[in-house]
């Protein structure tokens, strides 16, 4: 595949991503951010952001998991992955953290445990995702091309 | 006596008494020739003494003396008639011999006078006839020098005035008395040219108009020549009045006075002969007078015939300049007059604009402040919706005076585009983000396409050029219900201007220019062609809009337009007509940054350009966040921006970080009340205020107690997330300018 085709496919990729709502506005920002000062730090943002969730998702999952759940604590940590993720611009994940919270308020376990499920399932796909398009990146890159400019439509 | 006989005797025998009767007379008559041979010389001598010029006087006096002897001789011979001694013949004998002697001389002396006295007289002949000649040609010049004091009299009087009118009667006044004239008359041709018409005449008083067409064969002799001629006195132009005469008119002569308009008058050439009309001046001599015209005085005619022509065609000089002049000093007057009241519009313009931007804007400024103050209150909902209404109505209002106060200064070409280098795609991105709320509420689908060999920055006006996408868009926006709305900009191609919908545009290629090509396509109500030219005009509004959607001032348009053509530019709509929908497109010339800035930004992977402000200059902020994602990307929008950042992922460690160097502490308020007590701690440490960083707030929640917390604890501002580069920036600028930011909640 030549280095036309791919940026192609990496155009064609990104918008997919932003159509189905998977990234938002956030993202082309953190986009902006990358220049020659700082060339890789979308990946490492978005890394930082990968640990982050990972380690978050297994403290929600092991304070549900108790017989007294400590809603406050479920909050904070809820309260956390939602501002990481809107940070990244992961939009899906922080709608599901939003949703997450109106349920810890109302202190519903199950509810809670299915919003849970609902964000580790947006969180898995917003990482392949995301994986999927640095990996497209990569190969623009080692082939001697440049990540093309990507056109704004809403 | 020559019958005497002589040798015999001494004495002399007398005559036989019979003839003594003839002796007597003999007698007598040799007394009288004796008396009358001495008094010739006498009276020659007395003449002669009398008269001074006699040549020859010798001759006289030889004369003379023959004369004499002669008359001796014959006195002598008185005695020779009685008998007589011997010594009276010997005298006789003696004074005969000498007679004899001197006559013969005489003869001989008259052979060569006689001619000469002769040619005395031939000579005296010619010098008579000499003297007659020069008489003559005296006589001449007299009557020449006598006509030239005639002509310089006349030409005094004729050019002693600048009035036509005064001219060609003192002409015919002066004429008439040199030359004793009986009549004498003007004849000036009409307007038409066809007829000539009795202007002035000498006796007449006021010459009822006569006319005589011009094309008589007398006229054409006369106009031919410019001598004058001898006319017959029954010709029509000489007919003048009622023979008086008993016998005959006097003889008249016509001349023409040639009329020169200033038109005729080349420069360094003399009037061209084609063009010239002439009036005809008759003059008639006293009839019954047997006097005729001669040639000096036909002579002093022409010449003041010429003097006529010449003072005419003065005076028309001198009234058309007079005429020039005073329309010249009318227009002069009535165009001061409009400059001044020009002057007192525009100044009066220009006060009603000085006092409408400030008096007008004072007010709107208070009204929506206040009305933005009055929304943050406790209102029920009713009050609420009026103080929208009243904040929708009088932003509308500022954007309408802004509108009319911008048009003035277009208008005035008073206003001035700034030139600086800006991102091209950034003015795009803003646009799109402004109008993005207002399309997607109507549901309508916005693209943009940025051609990819349009440059990345440009040198020009970009709020200008901004404003002007955002009013093209905007309309688009406000006339269409349904559909799509599509933006694309390209690099205009030179043949692109060849385009028959832009006559005028005559685009100046370059190499440090480009032009700017931008087509909004949308897909709503259309407009009648037969309208399109009136939508630049302001205030018209399109009769065809029957939505209800925003109003706008009709200015927006005109405004865009002045802005395009103030970059050198051109703009136009194509509309296929009502609901099929309409494109805008403009083409503006904007400049190409130079090489060394390009170079600079060329190494970002990435095309997507911000350009990097090195703005904030190595700027000292403090980052507090406990969350690590989003402390990265604060981080990074911050080094982005040019600042030397450190971040805290505690309170505790914040606290241990900070120094007087930072100059602002970003803190995240939304974990709890660790920020809060975070920010009194850092005030607790710096105890004076200038030494003291900047402690401003980030938080995603929108309410009012996050924000009325922020300022009790005393911080200096509090900014919502999430923030873009593009208000990270406005806001550091806002804090290092005025030291307090908060944003409206």
């Amino acid at each position: 595949m030549d280095v036309g085709q791919m940026q192609r496919q990496w155009l064609d990729y990104t918008r997919s991503l932003f159509i189905e709502g998977f990234l938002d506005n956030q993202f082309l920002q953190l986009q902006q951010l990358q220049d020659e000062n700082n060339p890789e730090f979308v990946v490492e943002v978005v890394s930082l952001f990968f640990e982050d969730s990972e380690r978050i998702l297994k403290d929600l999952t092991f304070a549900l998991d108790q017989q007294g759940v400590d809603f406050k604590k479920v909050d904070a940590h809820v309260h956390q992955l939602k501002g990481s993720s809107s940070s990244v611009g992961a939009q899906r994940v922080k709608n599901a953290c939003i949703a997450f919270r109106n349920f810890c308020e109302e202190q519903n376990v199950e509810a809670c445990l299915r919003c849970l499920q609902q964000v580790k399932q947006e969180y898995c796909l917003v990482k392949n995702k995301l994986e999927t398009l640095f990996r497209l990146e990569q190969q623009i890159v080692a082939a001697g091309g440049s990540i093309p400019m990507m056109e704004l439509s809403f | 006596m020559w019958f005497k006989a002589p040798e015999s005797c001494n004495c002399i025998e007398p005559q036989l008494p019979a003839d003594e009767l003839l002796v007597k007379y003999q007698y007598i008559s040799d007394f009288f020739i004796a008396l009358a041979y001495f008094s010739i010389p006498l009276e020659l001598i007395y003449f002669v003494k009398k008269s001074a010029v006699f040549p020859y006087r010798w001759v006289l006096v030889q004369f003379g003396a023959f004369i004499v002897l002669c008359g001796a001789t014959h006195l002598i011979n008185l005695w020779t008639f009685t008998i007589h001694t011997r010594t009276v013949a010997m005298v006789m004998t003696a004074a005969k011999v000498l007679t004899a002697v001197v006559s013969c001389i005489t003869a001989l002396m008259l052979v060569h006078i006689i001619p000469d006295l002769l040619s005395v007289k031939t000579r005296e002949l010619f010098l008579k006839n000499k003297a007659a000649e020069l008489d003559r040609e005296m006589g001449l010049i007299r009557t020449q020098e006598e006509t030239g004091r005639h002509v310089r009299m006349l030409t005094h009087e004729i050019r002693s005035t600048l009035d036509r009118h005064t001219i060609l009667k003192t002409t015919l006044i002066e004429l008439g008395r040199t030359l004793a004239l009986e009549e004498c008359a003007l004849w000036m041709p009409t307007r038409t040219g066809l007829e000539l018409q009795l202007a002035y005449t000498l006796r007449q008083q006021n010459p009822v108009g006569y006319t005589v067409p011009i094309h008589l064969p007398v006229i054409n002799q006369v106009f031919s020549s410019n001598r004058a001629v001898k006319i017959s006195p029954n010709c029509p132009v000489a007919r003048l009045r009622p023979h008086t005469g008993k016998y005959m008119p006097g003889e008249v002569v016509a001349v023409r006075v040639p009329l020169l308009n200033l038109s005729n008058f080349q420069i360094y050439d003399w009037p061209e002969v084609s063009t010239r009309s002439y009036a005809l001046m008759v003059l008639m001599l006293p009839s019954d007078s047997a006097r005729q015209w001669h040639v000096h005085e036909l002579e002093l005619v022409e010449v003041v015939a010429d003097q006529v022509a010449v003072a005419l065609s003065h005076a028309a000089i001198l009234e058309e300049s007079m005429r020039a002049r005073n329309m010249l000093m009318e227009q002069n007057v009535a165009l001061d007059l409009a400059r001044r009241e020009a002057e007192t519009a525009i100044h009066a313009r220009n006060d009603f604009l000085a006092v409408m931007n400030h008096e007008m804007r004072t007010p709107m400024h208070a009204i929506i402040a206040l009305s933005s103050l009055l929304q943050e209150t406790e209102l029920t909902a009713e009050q609420r919706l009026m103080v929208e209404t009243i904040l929708k109505s009088s932003n509308l209002l500022a954007t309408l005076i802004n509108d009319v106060l911008d048009l003035s200064q277009l208008e005035d070409g008073s206003l001035q585009l700034e030139t600086t280098t800006f991102s091209l795609h950034a003015v795009f991105r803003e646009v799109l983000s402004l109008i993005k709320p207002v399309a997607s509420v109507k549901k309508l689908s916005l693209t943009l396409h940025l051609a990819s060999d349009l440059p990345a920055y440009a040198v020009g006006d970009d709020k200008r050029l901004m404003q002007t996408i955002l009013n093209v868009v905007g309309n688009a926006v406000k006339f269409s219900k349904e559909g799509s709305i599509s933006i694309s900009a390209v690099v205009a191609k030179p043949d692109s201007f060849k385009d028959a919908r832009i006559p005028e545009f005559h685009p100046v290629p370059s190499d440090s220019h480009f032009y700017l090509r931008v087509q909004v396509k949308d897909s709503g109500s259309g407009i009648n062609p037969q309208d399109i030219p009136k939508l630049f005009t302001k205030f018209a509004q399109s009769q065809a809009v029957t939505t209800k959607g925003p109003a706008g001032s009709g200015l927006g348009l005109a405004i865009c337009r002045r802005f395009v053509n103030l970059m050198e530019g051109h703009i136009w709509i194509e509309s296929e007509g009502i609901g099929k929908g309409c494109t805008v497109t403009f083409i503006v010339r904007l400049g190409i940054p130079d090489r060394s800035n390009e170079s600079k930004l060329a190494f970002a992977p990435k095309v997507l350009g911000n350009h990097v402000t090195t703005n904030f200059g190595g700027l000292k902020v403090l980052v507090m966040d406990d969350n690590g994602v989003n402390r990265s990307v604060t981080k990074g929008l911050l080094l982005h921006l040019g600042c030397d950042v450190t971040t805290a992922g505690s309170s505790e460690e914040c606290l241990r970080i900070i120094s007087p160097e930072h100059r602002m502490v970003f803190m995240d308020v939304c974990t709890g009340l660790d920020g809060y007590e975070l920010a009194i701690r850092i005030q607790e440490k710096f105890k004076k205020r200038q030494d003291r960083p900047l402690i401003v707030a980030l938080t995603g929640n929108t309410n009012k107690v996050t924000k009325e917390n922020c300022m009790r604890v005393g911080m200096d501002g509090l900014i919502l997330k999430p923030v873009s580069v593009d208000k990270m920036r406005g806001v550091l600028s806002e804090l290092l300018e005025h030291r307090v930011l908060f944003e409206a909640i």
